[in-house]
């Protein structure tokens, strides 16, 4: 949900991990597109020169002292975004599959839920999904549409919106495990009382590196997709807290 | 004394010292050094009187005592590892923690020393 009296303070949250050739592209395109928002690229311990192309492409960057995962960046940038008040954390990924065009999109639907995923459009520039992965895919889509009591097709996009009690959560409790990010994460939103919704957006094609479609690679997918769905859901419920009250009081905020 | 025991008690020995000695170089913190300090007392006790193996072995109903002796062991290492597993867990947690402050921390600095 959005307050109600002003401008909500969106912030973008790029995780990047190796990504020197994109990340830059990718600021500059947020800026144009956005221009009232913040960005912040979380370097997760790249060995390449992310957080220098992304400092000069102007997003302040968190640099990680080594690797986390997408959970771990993420973790970090939602705590960056709660601890200077930000109404809005968007997820954008630094390798330019995620359209920034299409923020408006998932801001509007903000407007009637506490996450909003940004779905690909069925068929339209898509891979074609076979065997296990589909299975994978089709289990998890599954599970968390009746679980968030919606219909949710893109169970495992980053591209995503979440506002300032999601924020609260996320801020300490963001599943740093493989598929946690994205799967548990929603899971553990609907449990704790917040809501979910999709909406459907046009995504880009990878500009490096496709999704394995080895059999042996998708039942492992298949297996790990089985095992962070169980976990999501027989793991302890945690407490929303209040959206106000700070992780740790600052008199000034360190945006430049 | 019967053979093979002298064993045990040598191994209970050795056992024994190098858990205090760890101890006492502040290598081993208080939660493990019970943890193994019960289980070398236990294997010092075991090899000093064995037949409170056969007398335990014959209470529980277990033909021959030594499968007791392997069947608690196997339990304890169990339950140590548990303990490992947890206590990792935990670390890595912690050390992600470490790992976003650094981050968030670095960020604050470079910031603070731009606007100067």
């Amino acid at each position: 949900m959005l307050p109600a009296s002003r401008a909500p303070r969106v912030l973008v949250v790029v995780p990047a991990y190796n990504e020197e050739a994109s990340v830059a592209a990718v600021v500059a395109e947020l800026q144009a597109v956005a221009p009232g928002v913040d960005v912040v690229v979380v370097d997760d311990g790249s060995r390449d020169q992310t957080a220098r192309r992304a400092r000069d492409a102007g997003a302040v960057v968190l640099a990680l002292p080594f690797n986390l995962g997408v959970g771990g960046a993420m973790r970090t940038g939602y705590l960056y975004g709660f601890r200077n008040d930000y109404d809005v954390v968007v997820q954008v990924d630094a390798d330019g599959q995620h359209d920034p065009s299409q923020l408006p999109l998932l801001l509007a639907g903000l407007a009637q839920s506490n996450i909003v995923v940004g779905a690909r459009f069925a068929g339209v520039g898509s891979y074609r999904v076979r065997g296990p992965r589909r299975v994978a895919m089709r289990l998890l889509s599954g599970a968390l549409s009746r679980t968030a009591g919606t219909r949710l097709t893109d169970a495992t996009s980053g591209f995503r919106a979440v506002d300032r009690a999601a924020l609260g959560l996320f801020a300490r409790h963001y599943p740093a495990e493989y598929l946690g990010d994205t799967v548990e994460s929603l899971v553990m939103a609907v449990r704790a009382g917040l809501t979910v919704s999709q909406v459907p957006v046009q995504m880009r094609v990878r500009t490096a590196g496709v999704p394995s479609q080895s059999p042996l690679k998708a039942s492992l997918y298949l297996g790990r997709a089985v095992l962070a769905l169980a976990l999501a859901y027989v793991r302890t419920r945690h407490e929303l807290l209040p959206t106000t009250l700070p992780v740790e009081p600052r008199e000034e905020r360190a945006s430049s | 004394m019967k053979e093979g025991y002298g064993l045990a008690l040598v191994a209970a020995v050795v056992a024994m010292v190098l858990i205090v000695e760890l101890l006492r170089r502040r290598q081993l913190t208080e939660k493990y050094a019970v943890i193994w300090l019960t289980v070398g007392l236990g294997i010092v006790v075991l090899a000093v009187s064995p037949g409170l193996l056969t007398r335990a072995a014959d209470l529980v109903g277990v033909a021959v005592p030594s499968n007791l002796l392997f069947f608690v062991a196997g339990i304890v290492l169990l339950l140590v590892c548990l303990q490992l597993s947890f206590e990792t867990s935990r670390l890595e947690d912690e050390t992600r923690s470490l790992a976003e402050e650094v981050a968030l921390l670095r960020q604050e600095l470079e910031a603070v020393r731009r606007r100067e």
